[in-house]
């Protein structure tokens, strides 16, 4: 059936592939017609897409350098893009987007906007000239570029700041799924969550979480589309959500109206269980002022341009050309998913509150909302909660409590849809946060490995070795990370805003001055790095005990001060040191012609 | 002007285009997010909610192709063009 080689072969394998994944949903569909339990739907969905994961992993194993660093720099731009939306969408993308627009509204999308409109900088700054450098990764550009190990050792450890407070959320998600879909404690869903991860990036690197991530996204995107349509039709709003949900929209602005947003006493709150959060925003008005919006997703889109994980997946293109539309791959694919997650919360939150569909619980009687199976699940699994506050029997709006978790994972059940629906979601947060993992464990592994290892302590190590230190450290960052996120210090979404603000401080503009200002100099991009990634720790920590803050910049928006601090660093420490040598401007000036060699030589 | 120089300079008018129109969808038009919003755009939503949610999404993915187009013409211009191996 397959003949040649796996590149010329690669929609037909994932065409195979999908067309199994879908025959494996309907299998199990027949297998819930005929008794099988919730719960053994739920550990086949898991089991079945990690155990294919994992095989791809071992499938895509190597030992060459080039093919471990960048996948063999071989990887077409729309299976690329598939790969890099799947890195892109992480657990929180999955699980808690439609969620946040669900409870905070137009002030919560500035992140859609955010993490797409991220990508044109990505496509116009970066991508190709980093593509056409020929770096292994992100590290290396820089070094290469200013010279020295001082700015690569910088380069090394803003990638690992943010990275890895990226990554331990990632593996909190898959270990949040891994522990409801099997039914295990949260403390050891973690680890099952961490091996499954690096089953798939160890024996491999690049070229195995290439190929896995594809798969993961075809996963992710049938897990999260799937409801949405087929919610949309069973409640009559229109069989295409995306151009028909206007009087839904419309509609919920008049519950809100007839409901009104009644305020809660801070005793009343009090008794709610943590994480759960009420609707007390509008759902399509603009309830934001215009520059806590623009600063979000300002924030969001230089933070995307400065994320390794997300850069080095554009060295895997055969060539500069396939870098720049990837990129717009990259974007198309993410758009599938972003787009429709406004749709899922206007979906879910009027099939709750609007007291004419038999699915709204918003007006019933309190013993009525206790009696429906769906609210007793979810109650009990800490996402749903009611209190009759004001003592008249019947539930109000400001009377119902939900985590943000629940909008995608509760709504298929709500909306009366098989079980089996439920289990493929649970699939999908899976890979979501996997795939994530998966890129952000390999960036900051590799990175240490080729930067430091290889290039500052041992250089004359052989192939052998050094693919050997990188998978060492794959292992020991892959616990540190999963250590870490056993002890639930912040929140999912927390973390991952944060790890965006490290990013854009410490290197969007070294990277960005790197190509488009040939002036730019060693002592620059340091002086750049270190004040960048400096100055943003101390703003967070100091808004985080208390401090005012200024210019309206947030613990979610800090980044724009360190980038800002990064940028004059750099501009006035250059013009005070000296020229970058010959050597280097000719090295900028190949960088910015597509053709001919990279600049590293291969 | 060497060949190269020139090339640069097209490229740098590119950029610079293309992050107008970034700038336009991605910041300008939600200063006027309010106003905005009063008033019905495209498949009934409200103007600000539709771009927040399809629109400026949708003219991000578009201009990135654009943009990548652009680009290879450029480069053929100035006899940049890599083998076809996309």
């Amino acid at each position: 059936m397959i003949k040649g080689k796996f590149i010329d072969n690669l929609p037909k394998v994932y065409g195979i592939y999908t067309g199994g994944f879908i025959g494996f949903i309907i299998l199990m569909a027949i297998g819930e017609q005929m008794g099988m339990s919730a719960k053994a739907i739920g550990v086949a969905f898991v089991a079945f897409t990690i155990f294919i994961y994992a095989l791809i992993g071992y499938l895509s194993r190597t030992a060459q350098a080039d093919a471990y660093y960048v996948a063999g720099r071989q990887v077409p731009t729309v299976f690329n893009g598939m790969a890099t939306a799947a890195d892109w969408m992480s657990g929180a993308s999955f699980v808690a987007m439609a969620g946040g627009i669900y409870f905070k509204g137009y002030g919560y999308m500035a992140l859609l906007v955010g993490w797409t409109g991220g990508y044109i900088l990505v496509a116009t700054l970066l991508a190709p000239y980093l593509r056409k450098f020929g770096c292994y990764t992100v590290p290396d550009f820089v070094g290469t570029r200013y010279g020295g190990n001082l700015a690569r050792l910088c380069a090394v450890i803003v990638l690992t700041v943010a990275s890895f407070t990226y990554v331990t959320a990632q593996i909190n998600a898959t270990g949040t799924i891994a522990s409801v879909a099997l039914d295990i404690d949260f403390k050891y869903a973690v680890y099952i969550g961490l091996i499954s991860i690096l089953l798939c990036s160890m024996l491999g690197g690049m070229r195995a979480v290439t190929w896995t991530q594809v798969a993961q996204y075809i996963v992710l995107i049938i897990a999260y589309l799937l409801p949405i349509f087929w919610i949309s039709n069973k409640m009559g709003a229109g069989f295409f959500p995306h151009f028909m949900l206007a009087d839904e929209v419309a509609r919920i602005g008049e519950l809100e109206q007839q409901f009104g947003f009644v305020k809660n006493s801070a005793a009343d709150l009090a008794t709610v269980p943590k994480g759960l959060a009420g609707i007390t925003k509008a759902h399509s008005a603009v309830n934001a002022t215009p520059w806590a919006f623009i600063s979000l997703a300002l924030a969001m889109m230089m933070g995307t341009a400065s994320l390794p994980h997300v850069m080095m997946r554009y060295f895997t293109t055969p060539s500069v050309k396939a870098a720049r539309k990837s990129v717009g791959w990259s974007l198309f694919f993410i758009f599938l998913l972003y787009s429709s997650a406004p749709m899922l919360a206007t979906l879910s939150k009027l099939s709750l509150i609007d007291p004419t569909l038999s699915t709204g619980i918003i007006g019933k009687s309190f013993a009525e909302v206790q009696s429906i199976d769906w609210f007793q699940n979810w109650n009990q699994a800490n996402l749903m909660f009611i209190s009759d506050f004001n003592g008249n029997g019947t539930l109000e709006l400001n009377e119902f409590f939900m985590g943000g978790k629940a909008v995608v994972l509760a709504t298929p059940e709500i909306a009366g849809l098989p079980y089996v629906i439920s289990g493929l979601v649970a699939a999908g947060g899976m890979a979501a946060a996997m795939s994530t993992a998966d890129g952000l464990i390999l960036a900051i592994a590799n990175a240490i490995s080729h930067d430091v290892y290889y290039k500052m302590i041992d250089p004359k190590a052989e192939t052998a070795k050094r693919l050997l230190v990188a998978r060492v450290l794959l292992v020991v960052i892959g616990f540190a990370g999963a250590t870490i996120a056993a002890m639930e210090i912040q929140g999912i979404l927390g973390s991952v805003i944060w790890a965006f603000d490290f990013a854009m401080s410490g290197l969007f503009f070294p990277l960005v001055l790197g190509v488009w200002w040939k002036r730019a100099n060693r002592e620059g991009a340091i002086a750049g790095m270190v004040l960048g990634l400096g100055s943003a720790i101390w703003y967070l920590v100091w808004v985080r005990t208390g401090g005012s803050g200024f210019l309206g910049l947030t613990q979610l928006t800090f980044g724009i001060f360190g980038a800002g601090v990064s940028f004059v660093a750099m501009v006035v420490v250059s013009l005070m040191t000296q020229e970058p040598d010959k050597a280097t401007q000719k090295m900028v000036d190949e960088v910015r012609i597509p053709t001919g060699r990279t600049v590293t030589g291969k | 002007m060497s060949n190269a120089e020139k090339h640069w300079e097209k490229t740098r008018s590119l950029l610079l285009v293309t992050l107008v129109i970034w700038f336009v969808f991605s910041i300008g038009i939600f200063l006027f997010a309010a106003e905005m919003n009063e008033v019905t755009g495209p498949f009934g939503y409200p103007w600000t909610y539709w771009f927040t949610c399809q629109g400026s999404l949708g003219i991000f993915v578009i201009l990135c192709f654009w943009f990548a187009n652009r680009q290879e013409k450029i480069d053929e211009e100035f006899g940049f063009n890599e083998r076809g191996d996309d």
